[in-house]
């Protein structure tokens, strides 16, 4: 008894603060979408927020169907989640999923078209390999850049992806466009895709994007480079008078965040949407970056918050059809749970809670290393 | 030795090509510098006092909505032109307001600097499609339209050397023409006024300003508050000066160009402008160079290069001047860190 009671304090107090955060978004979003509600032709509509969030449930856990699609959007998001969650166990804030996400679709996509008729044990785990060595290709850009040069990842990675949907676009047109297709897209991606293993589209990138969890806590518990990367998120100086490599951490971090981005881009590409076009990559990556703090930066808290996040793009095309309102208002969510999180000292108030601990400590060091001040690697011999 | 001959030559060509065509680029790159100039003095003046703000990029798009929002409310009743006015007022009130936010998380709360950047971006992105979506995409009407832009007379315009310059500053609508002046003022404010030695003592050494009896507190909500006014008055020449539209995330990015610029410009607010310039040269390139065909190999290379090529180059060229200029310049020494004043953690 005192046992369960002692599991559940310690959950408690992980968990607390997000969870008491999310609740609060949604109270506050429930208010704009009252005030919102007086500018549509149904008017001033006091328990349209009710109305919504019910049909959100039902879009998302109602039916099988709803449960499928909760767990399929849940996949890229687990790995999206853990990309942006290991750059902040070094400190770092990669802001660039979405453009890892991207090159990870699109390697996936070229490869995976190559391999149409190809069987499928061969082309299905070749085109996923595409997908993560061109994510970490990306990746390796902006970690390598803040590692030798001080170049801030917030800004690098965010020009990087706008810089990949260009480049990406130029040579979709120029090389990769498939024939007999209105728009620029890459041909039919056949075998290689994952297959479906229950109903109609729970795909084997779903388990494999959940077992990628445990793999990425084993890395960071279990490993000396895990260490190492800890290490270097606390206190990049003490790491470094450790004889730790904070370049090569820095740099290798980044490429592996990036593999994880990328990995993304290919689960979802070949498990649901089948080729690269313009505009494939939806809102992955920035929700990604809620996933992240949202679970805390542990890959088990990022499981359980890609469900949630999960669950509301499943749901929130049928909240749509049926009360009107914008399926946008998942991003206001997802902004007020940042805005939650980041200013705890709101949830304790409002909650009255005083232990738990802070979201995540390693953001210190994102900022600290702004513009090149005090940087993990600029400052290196 | 031939291959090397046509190198020179087309390196040649490249520099007289721009030399004739710059004196006529000038209006541009002022136009398309405007936003990144105005949200880079937004960087400066808050990185200044000690707080990276990152949302920018949120703060320019909320306040380019709620500008064309307003213009598109008011149009019909009052006409566009005031209905535009109004628009700019409302867009830089909700800069302020947002400013406001960003100082009190950052400030008060003493919340992560970068992730309320970043709740800001998102937050913005989302709001805006949702009254995007729910206000003005299903009435299907216009907007108030954009500012009329000011032209110069052709006599001035042709004046030898001078004349490109004026242009390129008179030529302009109100938000874009006004940019030259305060960055002026803003430079001699920052280094030659007591507003601007507090700034900059409470973005060095806040603890020291607290001894001597500067408000950190206050001086740093001020200068978040001041600052996101420029990125709302960004946000308005977007909307109401510039496309006389709003899309979904239409600023695209130049919210981090701007904190570029900022880095380039070593947080000073003509630096930054010219850091803003260089981003406009840069993107202003690609859209000239199809409307006027360089002559020769050299237009034939100039043409090949597709057009994406172009669009992606104010991206890269962020990350190249980054990369190359950050670990020269210094920041703020207190930039990013939150102030406790003593016996009060």
């Amino acid at each position: 008894m005192s046992w369960a009671r002692r599991t559940f304090r310690q959950a408690w107090r992980v968990a607390s603060i997000p969870l008491l955060a999310t609740l609060l978004a949604f109270i506050v979003a429930a208010g704009v979408v009252i005030l919102s509600s007086a500018f549509t032709s149904t008017g001033f509509d006091l328990f349209l927020p009710l109305a919504a969030y019910a049909s959100l449930l039902v879009g998302a856990f109602g039916s099988g169907n709803g449960m499928v699609n909760t767990l399929v959007a849940a996949a890229p998001l687990v790995l999206g989640g853990l990309a942006v969650g290991i750059g902040f166990k070094a400190g770092l804030f990669n802001i660039g999923v979405p453009g890892q996400f991207l090159v990870g679709a699109f390697a996936a996509a070229v490869v995976g078209s190559a391999l149409a008729s190809a069987p499928t044990v061969i082309a299905a785990p070749l085109a996923m390999l595409a997908g993560a060595a061109g994510g970490a290709a990306f990746g390796f850009i902006p970690g390598f850049l803040k590692a030798r040069t001080g170049a801030h990842e917030v800004v690098t990675t965010i020009m990087l992806n706008n810089a990949a949907f260009y480049l990406l676009g130029w040579v979709l047109t120029d090389f990769a466009r498939a024939p007999g297709f209105s728009f620029s897209r890459t041909g039919e991606i056949g075998n290689s895709a994952l297959p479906v293993l229950v109903g109609r589209n729970l795909h084997i990138g779903i388990p494999l994007a959940f077992l990628t969890v445990f793999a990425v806590r084993w890395l960071l518990d279990r490993t000396t480079i895990g260490f190492e990367i800890r290490t270097v998120g606390q206190n990049p100086s003490a790491a470094r008078y450790a004889g730790m490599r904070p370049v090569f951490v820095t740099t290798l971090t980044m490429t592996l965040s990036g593999l994880l981005g990328g990995l993304a881009g290919a689960v979802q590409t070949l498990g649901v949407i089948g080729f690269y076009a313009a505009g494939v990559a939806g809102t992955v990556g920035f929700d990604s970056i809620a996933v992240a703090l949202l679970g805390r930066s542990d890959p088990i808290g990022i499981l359980f918050a890609a469900i949630l996040f999960g669950a509301f793009r499943a749901g929130a095309p049928l909240m749509q059809i049926e009360t009107s309102v914008p399926i946008e208002v998942i991003d206001i969510i997802q902004a007020l749970v940042i805005l939650f999180l980041a200013a705890d000292l709101l949830v304790r108030r409002v909650f009255r809670i005083r232990a738990a601990t802070p979201v995540i400590p390693d953001l210190a060091t994102v900022t600290q290393t702004w513009a090149g001040g005090g940087s993990a690697g600029s400052t290196a011999p | 030795m031939d291959a090397v001959g046509t190198f020179l030559r087309l390196i040649w060509e490249l520099g007289v090509y721009l030399f004739v065509v710059l004196p006529d680029l000038l209006p541009i790159i002022l136009y398309l510098a405007t936003p990144l100039a105005l949200g880079a003095l937004c960087g400066v003046i808050n990185e200044r006092s000690g707080v990276v703000n990152i949302g920018i990029e949120g703060i320019m798009l909320m306040a380019a909505f709620f500008g064309y929002l307003t213009g598109f409310a008011l149009h019909d009743s009052i006409g566009s032109g005031p209905a535009l006015g109004l628009g700019i007022i409302v867009a830089v009130l909700v800069g302020a307001l947002l400013g406001l936010v960003h100082a009190w998380l950052t400030v008060s709360v003493r919340a992560d600097q970068i992730i309320a950047g970043t709740m800001m971006n998102i937050a913005a992105f989302g709001i805006t499609g949702y009254l995007n979506r729910l206000i003005i995409s299903p009435s299907g009407r216009g907007g108030a339209g954009v500012i009329t832009p000011f032209h110069i007379s052709d006599s001035l315009a042709n004046l030898p050397l001078v004349g490109p310059i004026l242009a390129m500053f008179l030529d302009q609508g109100p938000i874009a023409m006004s940019v030259l002046v305060i960055v002026i003022v803003l430079q001699i404010a920052l280094f030659r006024t007591r507003w601007g030695l507090r700034t900059r003592a409470v973005g060095e050494h806040p603890k020291a300003a607290d001894t001597v009896g500067i408000d950190v507190y206050r001086q740093r909500y001020l200068n978040v508050i001041l600052g996101c006014c420029f990125a709302g008055l960004a946000g308005a020449f977007l909307t109401l000066e510039s496309t006389g539209s709003f899309q979904n995330g239409m600023t695209n990015g130049r919210g981090f160009i701007a904190l570029a610029a900022m880095i380039f410009g070593r947080w000073t607010p003509i630096g930054a402008f010219g850091g803003a310039l260089l981003f406009g040269t840069a993107t202003a390139l690609g859209v000239v160079v199809s409307v006027r065909v360089p002559e020769g190999d050299l237009g034939g290379i100039m043409q090949s290069i597709p057009s994406y090529w172009y669009a992606a180059l104010p991206y890269l060229m962020t990350i190249v001047i980054l990369a190359g200029v950050v670990g020269r310049s210094t920041p703020p020494a207190a930039d990013g860190v939150p102030y406790v004043k003593e016996g009060k953690a």
